[in-house]
């Protein structure tokens, strides 16, 4: 089984915000072997677009998405201000659920209260809320959660907003670790946001035209150990091996995680 | 894209588990809402309970899955025939053609925050605990689709209290784009203490049942409910009692991440998009069932939006009064609350209204009313600032 849809949609722009990856120029240059991975962990740009209240609140997951997003909305040169989204992450907001989760099981009576901005800051669709805010975008928007899959299951979705009217869409594929005790449980080795501005018709700038299916054949690795160890530590990491071509310049089919028995089959020809 | 018929669909919630009971409460006016202690300070409010829920185990094969979230789900999916027409689409199409996408706020976070008092000494949680069965986001999917024995593309959509409702455009999406043919699209949310203590520290919890559009509203009540459709193509051969999704929009406030637009902007342009994707103007619309959760803040804007489009004259009530707010499952929950009305012919009321404030100029019904339903607006909006409006209809209009 491999349902390539008939239909194309075109990459237009990329970002990449993350503690090990940060910008697709960056990326670019470890997936071709031209730059080595960072061996230690970077932290997380703060998002200088959004107002100053908000991102005083805004958490290190919604950093990584407004990065990511940002990068790949100006690399296609999209108005982000009536851009249609998908988010997706399979964590959300890992260190706010672990303080809720530690206050609501303090036993000293007072400690359960929650303060407002943690209690906001916990819906999965948080990125977008202040995605919105920062762009001022009431297009709409739409925020997955499909576990190791989620990369997968956005695309997915922009294949099908982009062949039922929709011209432009911005994926913005996010997590981050939990602190333990959620960490054994789950573990995410880095933090990463992975981006991909899209568009219905071939633009002025295209990085690559793609057609989106499932299939049942198994998901392409990475030929370098070390970034299939990244590829395999987070779900927005699943989307690597899309990236991978991209970054070569390299046309072909590749398949990407997506639930326990479907992948995701990606046919790339590259600009 | 348009129109889907929702060939079979079925709710459980504090009004009773499946249509039926559901039917006489709402034809009946009765409210599932219940006085709850949270805790031993002092902490009491209402809410849409379902008790069946505390007691339930899951058959041996799903032991793994167990949650209070997945227990509805699993309860929520064996009423009205709701599994066997899943399985039978499953014949007719093919198990891979058959998507699940479902709306979830909660998952099985409760169960996490119990794993969190049950931590060991050296802070572990404890190894009944299950991440990716329980606590993510996607694992009520996951289990869905597990237990109807599907095989095609499943996500959660999980937008806070639009959840369920943004499930219905997105099957329409992929059904439009040749993915899949017929798709699963549900949403099920439980009471939980993130909820309780998190609408708590907002203020925006009330202590009796909610109120919505009452002068002296003074919040919200939560509920807990399990909604599920099966959605596919119209085929024509429609009955009178069929009800098809005629339409959806969907928009984003850009405002607020927990107060609404205070002119309903957000709301406005979600209800013009949704009839707009339906070819319907504002005069079609015979009823609407508002998102209406009893807030200080929420109900104004969404007045201001229907009435600033529709008018003043439809007939509109929140059938909050009688579930609670579900939350994640809130658009699912009223979307076939909305389908019911066009089968039985009657409006549901917002049965604990009083005295409808008369800053809000919507035709709220306070009782349930006879009336002729050919169409139906439903409305979902969320924080974040995501709105979501369902237009309905009779099938064989």
């Amino acid at each position: 089984m491999n349902d390539l849809d008939r239909r194309s949609i075109w990459l237009r722009g990329i970002g990449v915000c993350g503690s090990h990856l940060n910008t697709w120029p960056a990326a670019r240059a470890i997936l071709r072997g031209e730059a080595a991975l960072p061996a230690q962990a970077a932290s997380i740009p703060l998002c200088s677009r959004l107002p100053a209240a908000e991102r005083r609140r805004a958490s290190k997951v919604v950093n990584l998405a407004m990065g990511a997003g940002f990068e790949a909305a100006a690399a296609a040169q999209l108005d982000v201000t009536i851009l249609p989204t998908v988010f997706a992450t399979s964590s959300a907001d890992g260190e706010n659920c672990h303080a809720i989760c530690t206050a609501l099981a303090s036993e000293h009576p007072g400690d359960q209260l929650l303060s407002p901005t943690r209690f906001h800051n916990s819906v999965t669709n948080a990125a977008a809320g202040y995605w919105a805010i920062a762009t001022g975008a009431m297009a709409p928007s739409t925020t997955l959660t499909t576990y190791d899959g989620s990369f997968s299951a956005a695309l997915l979705e922009a294949r099908a907003a982009l062949s039922t009217g929709t011209r432009d869409i911005l994926v913005t594929v996010f997590d981050a670790p939990y602190p333990e005790p959620l960490h054994r449980k789950r573990p995410i080795g880095s933090s990463l946001g992975v981006a991909l501005a899209l568009s219905a018709d071939p633009g002025p700038s295209r990085l690559a035209r793609l057609r989106v299916g499932v299939t049942d054949e198994a998901a392409d690795r990475m030929a370098l150990a070390s970034l299939e160890a990244i590829r395999c530590s987070s779900p927005p990491a699943r989307g690597l091996a899309l990236l991978d071509r991209v970054a070569r310049g390299q046309s072909g089919t590749i398949r990407l995680d997506y639930l326990d028995d479907l992948r995701l089959a990606v046919d790339i020809e590259s600009a | 894209m348009y129109p889907l018929t929702l060939s079979r669909f079925t709710l459980t919630s504090c009004l009773g588990s499946g249509l039926e009971a559901t039917r006489q409460a709402l034809t009946g006016g009765r409210s599932g809402l219940t006085q709850w202690r949270v805790d031993d300070s002092g902490f009491q409010t209402c809410v849409g309970r379902v008790p069946a829920l505390s007691d339930m185990r899951l058959p041996l094969a799903w032991a793994d899955w167990d949650s209070r979230n997945n227990r509805l789900a699993y309860l929520a999916l064996h009423q009205d025939d709701f599994a066997v027409c899943a399985a039978r689409a499953a014949a007719r199409y093919g198990a891979h053609r058959i998507g699940v996408l479902i709306g979830t706020t909660t998952s099985g976070i409760r169960e996490t925050e119990d794993a969190f008092t049950r931590r060991d000494a050296d802070g572990a949680l404890p190894t009944d605990f299950r991440y990716r069965q329980g606590h993510t986001g996607f694992a009520v999917a996951d289990f869905v689709r597990s237990v109807l024995g599907l095989k095609g593309p499943a996500t959660v959509i999980s937008t806070a209290c639009s959840s369920s409702a943004k499930v219905f455009p997105a099957a329409a999406r992929m059904i439009a784009s040749g993915i899949i043919d017929a798709a699963v699209v549900g949403g099920v949310d439980t009471l939980c203490g993130t909820t309780l203590f998190g609408f708590r520290s907002l203020e925006l919890l009330a202590l009796t049942p909610c109120q919505p559009f009452d002068a002296d509203r003074t919040g919200l009540s939560l509920g807990e409910a399990g909604a599920f459709a099966l959605l596919e193509r119209a085929t024509g051969a429609a009955s009178p009692d069929d009800v098809a999704l005629l339409g959806a929009g969907e928009s984003s406030d850009a405002y607020h991440m927990s107060t609404p637009h205070p002119e309903g902007l957000g709301a406005r342009l979600a209800i013009e998009s949704a009839l707009a994707s339906a070819g319907l103007s504002a005069r079609d619309v015979d009823y609407v069932n508002l998102h209406g959760t009893g807030t200080r803040t929420n109900d104004p804007a969404e007045d201001k939006a229907v009435t600033g489009l529709l008018g003043t004259g439809v007939p509109c009530s929140s059938t909050k009064g009688a579930t609670g707010h579900a939350l994640g499952a809130a658009g699912a929950v009223e979307l076939i609350i909305s389908a019911l009305a066009i089968q039985t012919g009657i409006l549901p009321g917002g049965i604990t209204t009083r005295r409808q404030d008369p800053a809000l100029r919507c035709n709220f019904l306070r009782a349930p009313q006879s009336g002729r339903v050919r169409r139906v607006l439903s409305n979902s909006f969320g924080f974040g600032g995501t709105n979501c409006a369902l237009l309905i209809g009779a099938a064989e209009l």
